[in-house]
Order: structure tokens, then sequence, then C-alpha cells
């Protein structure tokens, strides 16, 4: 019974425990066993079978895993960070709040990379997590374990956090649905800050349906967040079976600019396009002038207030303190050379380099404004289309290790994700089939991303509901990968 | 294009102790990142306003009144070393 359980989508598990078929507890035990055993390293912590608590509409009592981003009372929360180690939060964050209000039982809390800075889960401190489908390929990043867990089974679906893409390409790697609503969806009260102006949760599922669900129990005004602003209109499940009188924006231009698109990743991309056509959509050519500068902004802005964010961790507050036979400032600078990794640590002189006195406006400035233009972009696209279509990531995952050396090439993971996150508006990204490594071996997803104009969740919702009913991508890891 | 003088100056100012092989790691790897982002120095942006944030707001207010906050001993749980109710740290002149 437990291993067909664990193969149903959260909307067929809510509603096998609504007809009484299944029950909540077994259903919740099933997979408290699933994640102990999990041989992915995805998970950092995980629930004892038999843990109960919450249940009730409208979740049910069904499992979620949740990054270890997000503050959970009394439960350890270490940002994939060292310095962090053994941090018992005395208070929850809004969304996982909500989503316990809603029924829902706390499954784990899954790695990740350090502080949400990384795209293959390798700058953990607590050792990388291994994609299931190819077990010596990174699974993307940042909110990796939560890509991993959902993908292999140990979890209906998960929570994440996506700064720059780090939702969207761990989903598209791991060959699930990954979707970053509009900045301000989603309250971040009790979500560990990287770059406060990018910053967004959001779902990590097997269906744009089950996605759907998530977004609408973890939406809203929050008092403790003042950024938050929910989305008004509420958020309707999808039930769109064609994209007829839709029209869908493709950007060769932004394309042509990426370096190191693989050429399966290609092929994928253009036999989605002819999909979205069959279905009755128009596609037309926009142009995003500057997306393609998208990076160079990113990886400005968000360094720059990683670098203030991160000034908490000094050894006073929580977490980490080194001292002996040191001053106050030593105090500092020995805890933060210990409990930081090579990642962060470059990020937050990277940040603090471009925030520095005589760099702020060749730097700081001119990335903010180069924000704007990019947000100029989107606008004037979505005057003449209701959703842009690109590739998720270049590639499809990655082998551990092959890219550590060499940061910019990892930075470049991101290209067609942050510039979203710039503009702020939604993203999503669904499987769209599999495509063969450069060099060959097993064949891995590969991910769709549309994107919508800020607030038009239930617009792309319905879009990649359809679209993913058309795709039929029922391909799964092979137990152990290969 | 970042000397290692330039890192130890930032190092400095981000509070941050490093090895003298980060030191000279740093110095590379930030300056292959820079030449990237330099890319965006020939753009024409002469005029455009810059965006910190991209959800327009007003101040977000609420009534001035008093509600219950974290409990000083809870707040001060998770701390390295607290004493009598605060944060003990270590002397600015050891």
């Amino acid at each position: 019974m437990s291993s067909a359980l664990l193969e149903l989508t959260a909307g067929e598990a809510l509603a096998g425990i609504r007809s009484g078929e299944l029950s909540s507890e077994e259903c919740f035990d099933a997979y408290a066993q699933a994640a102990a055993a999990d041989g992915l390293n995805a998970y950092l912590w995980s629930a004892e079978p038999g843990a109960r608590g919450a249940g009730g509409e409208p979740l049910h009592g069904l499992p979620v895993a949740v990054k270890d981003l997000f503050c959970t009372e009394g439960i350890e929360t270490t940002a994939g960070s060292r310095i962090l180690e053994g941090y018992r939060p005395p208070y929850t964050a809004t969304a996982v709040a909500r989503l316990t209000d809603a029924g829902a039982r706390l499954l784990g809390k899954t790695n990740m990379d350090e502080f949400a800075m990384g795209s293959s889960n390798e700058n953990s401190a607590f050792g990388p997590v291994r994609n299931p489908w190819a077990h010596d390929r990174v699974p993307g990043g940042s909110s990796g374990g939560s890509a991993a867990a959902v993908a292999a089974g140990t979890a209906p679906w998960a929570i994440g956090t996506d700064t720059g893409g780090s939702i969207r390409q761990p989903a598209a790697l791991c060959g699930i649905v990954g979707f970053k609503p509009t900045y301000g969806a989603i309250s971040r009260y009790g979500m560990v800050a990287f770059a406060s102006s990018l910053d967004q949760c959001g779902p990590l599922t097997r269906t744009v349906a089950d996605a759907a669900l998530l977004l609408s129990v973890m939406q809203g005004r929050d008092p403790h967040d003042t950024t938050s602003v929910g989305i008004e209109a509420g958020v309707e499940l999808p039930s769109r079976e064609d994209l007829a009188g839709l029209r869908i924006g493709v950007a060769r231009d932004f394309s042509h600019h990426a370096e190191g698109v693989e050429p399966g990743v290609a092929e994928v991309f253009e036999r989605s396009l002819a999909l979205i056509e069959e279905l009755g959509a128009e596609i037309t050519e926009v142009e995003l002038p500057h997306a393609e500068h998208g990076i160079s902004a990113y990886y400005v802005i968000a360094p720059a207030e990683a670098s203030t964010n991160l000034s908490r961790y000094d050894g006073v507050r929580y977490g980490l303190r080194v001292d002996g036979d040191l001053d106050l400032l030593g105090m500092y600078e020995r805890t933060r050379a210990r409990g930081f990794g090579a990642e962060v640590k470059r990020r937050v002189m990277l940040g603090t380099y471009a925030l520095s006195s005589g760099y702020y406006e060749a730097y700081y400035g001119r990335a903010q404004r180069v924000r704007t233009r990019i947000s100029e972009d989107f606008r004037t696209a979505f005057e003449s289309v209701d959703l842009i279509a690109t590739p998720t990531s270049p590639t499809v995952a990655f082998k551990l290790g092959e890219r550590t050396a060499d940061p910019l090439a990892m930075y470049l993971s991101d290209y067609f994700t942050v510039p979203m996150s710039l503009a702020g508006i939604p993203a999503v990204s669904i499987p769209a089939g599999l495509a063969q490594p450069p060099g060959g071996g097993p064949e891995l997803p590969v991910g769709l991303q549309l994107t919508a104009p800020a607030f038009a969740e239930s617009r792309l919702l319905d879009a990649a509901h359809a679209l993913e009913r058309t795709i039929g991508f029922d391909a799964r890891p092979a137990a152990g990968g290969s | 294009m970042i000397d290692r003088e330039q890192v130890l100056h930032v190092a400095r100012l981000a509070r941050l102790e490093l090895t003298d092989e980060e030191i000279d790691r740093m110095a590379v790897e930030l300056s292959g990142i820079l030449e990237h982002v330099d890319r965006i120095a020939s753009l024409e942006l002469e005029g455009v306003e810059p965006t910190a944030h991209v959800v327009e707001l007003e101040n977000v207010l609420r009534a001035d009144q008093a509600a219950p906050s974290l409990p000083r001993e809870r707040a001060l749980e998770p701390a390295p070393d607290p004493v009598d109710g605060a944060f003990r740290v270590p002397s600015p002149q050891a």
C-alpha cells in the first residue's frame, strides 16, 4: 500500500482522505518513513512517524516538506549554514503557520544551499543533495532538498524560496513543478533573509493544481511583513484544457544571448512551443532587450542586500560564537570566518564592495537602473502577449563538482530565471520533456518556464495546467537513480 | 582588477577574517565576476529611475496599540552568552 500511496499527487491523496479511502495518519506515516529513509541527503530533519497535531480542512493532515530557510518554533533551522547550527527559533514563519493552520503537518526541513546562495545545493554546510534521476548529479538550487524530495516521492509537496530562480531551476532539474509567485504575494516573515527585495516563497509540487492549492493557502497580507500584499483576486484552482485565444511571447533575442544552452534543452523548448500552438495559442515574437543583463544586475543587487542582511550573524544574538582571547571586533570577524562557507563569504565581499564608498553608483546604482529597464521590457511585452515562454535552465542537471571551481559559470544557471525575479513577476517551471546531457548518459528532465504580469497568478496557473495535461510528462526517476 | 589591498579593505568592512589563501582566491574570483557585471557599464541609463522595490507601496501604517511581543527570556534563549536578561559580548578592548 504505502509505495502506491507515495505515487499519489497531493490532490489525489486529499481526495482519498476526503472519501475515506485513505487515512490521513497512514498517509503521514508513510511519508515520514520515506523521508527518514531518504538516501539523497534531501532532509536535514524529518518528523517521526506517528507525529500528529494539525489536520482538518482543507489539507487534512497531509505532510509538507519545508526548506530549512523557514523558521519553525522549537525545531532546528539552519538555512544550510554552520553559523545557525543548533538554532531553534522562538517563532514560526507565517507561510508555514498558514499551512499548518490549514491542516497540513510538518514532514521535514529540507537541505539547501547556505542562505539560499547557490544553484546546485553544493553550498550546503551539511553536504550536497543528490538528484533522484542520477545520483552523481546536482538537484539544482537553492531549494534542491525540496525539489529532490518531491521528485523522489519522499514528500507529496514542498515549499521553497526563490530569489533568482531557486524554486524554478531545481524544479526543472528534478522534473517537477516549481512556482515563484509575484513579489509580495506571500509573507516573508520568518523566512531567513537573503536579498529582501527579491526573496519570495513558493511551492514545489508534482502538478500545477497542487501548486495552486499551496499558493492559495499561503498567499495573503501579513501584518508581520509590511511588504506583503497578497493576491487581491485570490488564486483559482486551474481548470483550463486548452490555450485558445492566448498570445504567448517568445523572446528569441534573449535566448540567443544565453551562453551554453544545451541542444537537448533547445529541442524540448521548440517541441513545447509546437504544443502550445496545437493547444490554440498564438506564438508571438517579443523583445526583452535588457533581460540578457539580468545576471549582471542581479549579482550586484542580491549580494549587496545579502551583505547587509547577513551582518546580523555576529555571534551575539543567536548561532555560532567563536571567542577566546579576542576583543569584540575579533570575535565578530572570527565567528563569521568559521560560520560562513566559501560562497557566502564571496557574496558578502561582493556586496560590501558594491556598496562601498566610491563604487556605490557605478555598481549598485547602475544595477538598480538596469532593474527598472528589465521591468519596463516586461511591461511593454505584456501589452501584446498574455504570457512569455522560455526554457527554465540552459542545461539539464550537471554533475556534482562540475561547476564548483567557477562561480560565474554557476551563476549563469540562472540566466533565464533572474529577469522575472528582478521584475517581481510570477513565473512557473513545468516539466516539458527529457533530454540527454552533453557527453551522453541517461535522459534527464527539462523545464519550461512561463511568466505573467504581476498578480496574474490564476492566468499563469491555468495555462500551465493546460500545457501540463498535453505534455503528459509521466517519467519518474528510477529507484536508486542511475 | 581587485588587488589584495582592496580585498583586505572590504573584508574589514564586512567583519570577515580571511586566510592568506582566501585573500588571493577572492581577488581572482571577485575580479572575474565584476568583469561580467561591467557589461552594464556600457548601457545608456541616463534619466532612468533606480528600482529599489518592485511593489509600489505607500507607508504601511497600523494603529498605535500595544500588543504582546516576544518575551525577553524567549528572545534570549538562542543567544550564545545571555547574562542577566541581556546579551554579553567580549570587551571592545580585550
